[in-house]
């Protein structure tokens, strides 16, 4: 082989390595990084494993919302049109978040199925409603329990 | 009338789309001269129509006509006048039109400067355009049609998105826009080479300014828009890796890979048929962007339109696009390649190869991460989002080796370089880049950790190995400062700034939520907030709460920050408007959350050290591109291919 193959090969070598590396590299951290969507009545129905961290998303329930004392843990439950999921969370809620209103939120089952959220997401607009939560609104036959005011935006 | 007149223009810049992309390319074709011609006269007479027709739907907003759908969508009557002519591309319809004009803008620039092209690639490049320009205006025309009109009119306009009510709505999107359909000059001329079969070394400077300037201006708006965001969302953060967020960095990425895959093809004559590959993977990226953002199909923050059929169209726009590239590309790209020299690794075609593939790679694993969860929807395999941390895992290991590579880019000579003189030029750059890093956050901030370190020495080294190629530059009997080295040199500053900024802030930044009753405080990174209480206030169109928070460093008062929470009766949104009290080596962010019983309020305080250093390292790319970019050489070179090419026009006939 001559010194010019040699070095040729070698660099091929070295690319195929690295891409290799970083195929593999990103491929873990993909797969660890899947975040799933769940409505209330999958996890109610006990069917999500507690410690994996998913998105949770429904209605907040009507008179469902209560603070502590000294302000910032929040308990509410999250709802879709067949059952509801207590959530927990410490901190800051987002502007729109109210009873009624369609919200998505991260973070992961506790083994008493107490669903501990860390982030809170709700639109910046009275009237819009993510679409993950407009699906999860439908019951099996198609039909929908969103609030009313919300069915116009969504359809 | 003067919706009508607008959408009248629009259909005339509609048909002379089609003349100027069909009726050169068959004078090419045929070696009618008068028919090749046609082309530069007709984009200017589209960019002029364009123009009547963004000018008219400019008026209607600014006259508040709400009887034109659009404008009656997004404006209002109480909205200040620079926010009403900014919503024309606060929405779908308007940012098509906007598209639409940007490219027509590159495109008359394309053909007032390419006086000196031969007049086949020249009328190549320009009917390429408009083609591009055909497919979008009539996306625009068809689906996205902003000249609508409604009877009866409404009184009252629905306001515009407050999310976009900012400053930095202003200029974020046709910054972004001109980024990217920037890139289709370098489409067009690459389709323009992969039709005569000549990617020669004066292509590629025919090529290079226009890449540098459609990259800078993709620069330039990403950063306004990681400002944009850190400013107006109240999270205190400067990146999301939200889907329209990676929608722009992904043309950005591949861009930027282009750019140095250019200056490979122009010195060394090889990875031709890699830069042209580069060239269009980099717009039909862009066109993807459009696509993501603007045909709804993404959950996210940014997304405001939903109509699937105008996703459709884009898909087969999309699909026409980028399958007719690369089938014209898998037909003649073979024809381009030369049996190029071996690359040497210690070359500075070496350098630029692995900074490629870093680029590539790392473009390709932001795809990913943004377009699986898309088609693990249509796929029907349940609704999946990738989080923040896979793009932070898969970024550092992927970005860390360019900035190391960056550093390289003085010393390495083309061809070959031998370590000695590497090693005798950059050792006393990285001493001091190591000093320096250690020194850097222990003065600013008080305090570093072995991550700091590690981040900030890729920084300080790209920074002092970039320095170090002026210095030398500086020191002969004359200075040897072209505009192409002082560009490139302040681009590698820039990346060394961005990266001190990003390793510092994510080492040392934190928050804190607190609930706070009038007159108590709150401590956070040895700051002390005093929180005064809250107020109300009425703006334009928006009730505001306004708290007052008081800034402490021991006795010393150093800010009065006010974070509002506006409520938008007219869309019953509400928004945070965060107070920052913003300083070269560290911003305290301040935003104010919801009324809690007792009077009292929660806060959610940040400490975001050397914050603004990332938006200055962006904006010195942006300044090293347009240093690159307007470089003299390209001009003097321009003139004596002019005087080659009116020699050997003759040599070239027409393209088979």
């Amino acid at each position: 082989m001559t010194r010019t193959r040699r070095r040729r090969l070698m660099l091929v070598a070295l690319l195929l390595g690295g891409l290799g590396l970083a195929t593999a590299l990103m491929l873990t951290a993909f797969q660890e990084n899947l975040l799933y969507f769940y409505q209330p009545s999958t996890v109610a129905a006990g069917e999500v494993a507690p410690g994996a961290r998913f998105r949770l998303g429904g209605l907040v329930e009507q008179g469902s919302v209560s603070r502590r004392e000294d302000g910032l843990e929040v308990s509410f439950k999250l709802a879709d049109c067949s059952a509801s999921v207590p959530v927990r969370y410490q901190g800051i809620l987002p502007d729109l978040f109210r009873e009624g209103q369609g919200i998505v939120t991260y973070g992961q089952l506790n083994q008493d199925n107490l669903f501990i959220a860390d982030e809170v997401l709700a639109k910046h607009d009275e009237s819009y409603m993510s679409p993950e939560v407009a699906e999860a609104l439908q019951d099996n036959k198609g039909k929908s329990c969103m609030p009313v005011n919300m069915q116009a935006k969504a359809s | 009338m003067i919706p009508e007149l607008g959408h009248f223009a629009l259909v005339l810049a509609l048909c002379l789309s089609l003349v100027q992309s069909l009726l050169p390319l068959a004078g090419l074709r045929t070696g009618k001269d008068h028919w090749m011609a046609v082309a530069a006269p007709a984009a200017a007479g589209q960019f002029l129509f364009l123009v009547v027709a963004f000018v008219a739907l400019g008026w209607a907003f600014y006259s508040n006509d709400f009887s034109v759908a659009y404008v009656a969508a997004n404006s209002n009557a109480g909205l200040p006048w620079y926010y009403r002519l900014a919503a024309i591309w606060g929405s779908h319809e308007g940012s098509m039109l906007l598209w639409v004009l940007m490219l027509a803008v590159w495109t008359v620039a394309v053909a007032a400067y390419s006086r000196s092209l031969p007049r086949d690639v020249a009328t190549c490049v320009v009917s390429m355009m408009g083609l591009i320009s055909f497919g979008f205006l009539l996306f625009t025309w068809l689906t996205s049609n902003p000249f609508g009109r409604q009877f009866p009119a409404p009184e009252h306009g629905q306001d515009l998105n407050p999310l976009l009510q900012d400053p930095g709505l202003i200029i974020h999107p046709p910054m972004l826009y001109m980024g990217y359909v920037g890139f289709s000059v370098a489409f067009a001329f690459a389709l323009t080479a992969l039709i005569t079969g000549r990617v020669d070394s004066a292509w590629t400077r025919w090529t290079r300014p226009w890449t540098t300037g459609a990259w800078l201006f993709l620069t330039f708006g990403i950063t306004l828009g990681s400002w944009w965001a850190y400013n107006e969302l109240g999270w205190g953060g400067w990146w999301f890796w939200d889907p329209v967020e990676n929608a722009s960095f992904m043309p950005w990425l591949v861009g930027t890979a282009l750019i140095h895959s250019l200056a490979v093809t122009e010195k060394r004559g090889i990875f031709q048929s890699w830069t042209v590959l580069l060239a269009i993977s980099a717009f039909a990226l862009s066109i993807l962007g459009t696509f993501l953002v603007r045909s709804g199909v993404l959950i996210s923050v940014h997304a405001f339109a939903t109509d699937p059929s105008r996703g459709i169209f884009v898909l087969a726009l999309f699909t026409a696009v980028v399958g007719g590239s690369l089938l014209l590309y898998a037909w003649r790209a073979p024809r381009l390649a030369r049996g190029g020299e071996p690359v040497h690794a210690l070359s500075r075609e070496g350098l630029l190869l692995m900074n490629n593939i870093f680029l590539v790679v790392a473009a390709a694993a932001v795809l990913l991460g943004t377009l699986y969860p898309l088609v693990a929807d249509a796929l029907g395999l349940g609704r999946i989002s990738v989080g923040a941390p896979y793009f932070n895992l898969v970024f550092v290991p992927l970005t860390a080796p360019l900035l190391l590579l960056a550093g390289f880019a003085g010393s390495m000579a083309w061809k070959r370089t031998r370590w000695r003189t590497i090693v005798q030029r950059l050792w006393v750059p990285a001493v001091v880049a190591v000093a320096i890093a250690v020194l850097l956050p222990l003065v600013a901030l008080g305090t570093t950790s072995v991550a700091a370190f590690a981040g900030c020495v890729l920084g300080t080294w790209a920074i002092c190995a970039s320095a170090e190629e002026l210095w030398r530059r500086s020191r002969g009997s004359r200075m040897m400062w072209s505009r192409g080295v002082v560009g490139m040199t302040m681009a590698h500053i820039g990346a060394g700034v961005l990266v001190i900024g990003i390793s510092l802030v994510t080492a040392f930044g934190s928050e804190h939520d607190v609930s706070l009753q009038p007159g108590e405080n709150a401590s956070l990174a040895g700051y002390d907030f005093h929180f005064q209480g809250v107020k109300d206030q009425t703006g334009p169109n928006y009730e505001a709460r306004v708290a007052t928070v008081d800034v402490y460093r021991g006795e010393q008062q150093l800010a009065t920050l006010y974070p509002e929470k506006r409520h938008y009766p007219v869309r019953g949104s509400v928004m945070t408007e965060s107070g920052i009290d913003v300083g070269v080596f560290r911003d305290l962010y301040v935003s104010l959350g919801e009324p809690l019983p007792d009077n009292a309020w929660s806060l959610r305080l940040y400490y975001r050290p050397f914050v603004r250093w990332i938006w200055a390292g962006g904006l010195f790319m942006v300044l090293g591109g347009f240093l690159a970019a307007t470089d003299p050489r390209y001009r003097r070179l321009r003139h004596r291919e002019k005087k080659f090419a009116a020699t050997s026009e003759r040599g070239h006939t027409a393209p088979a």
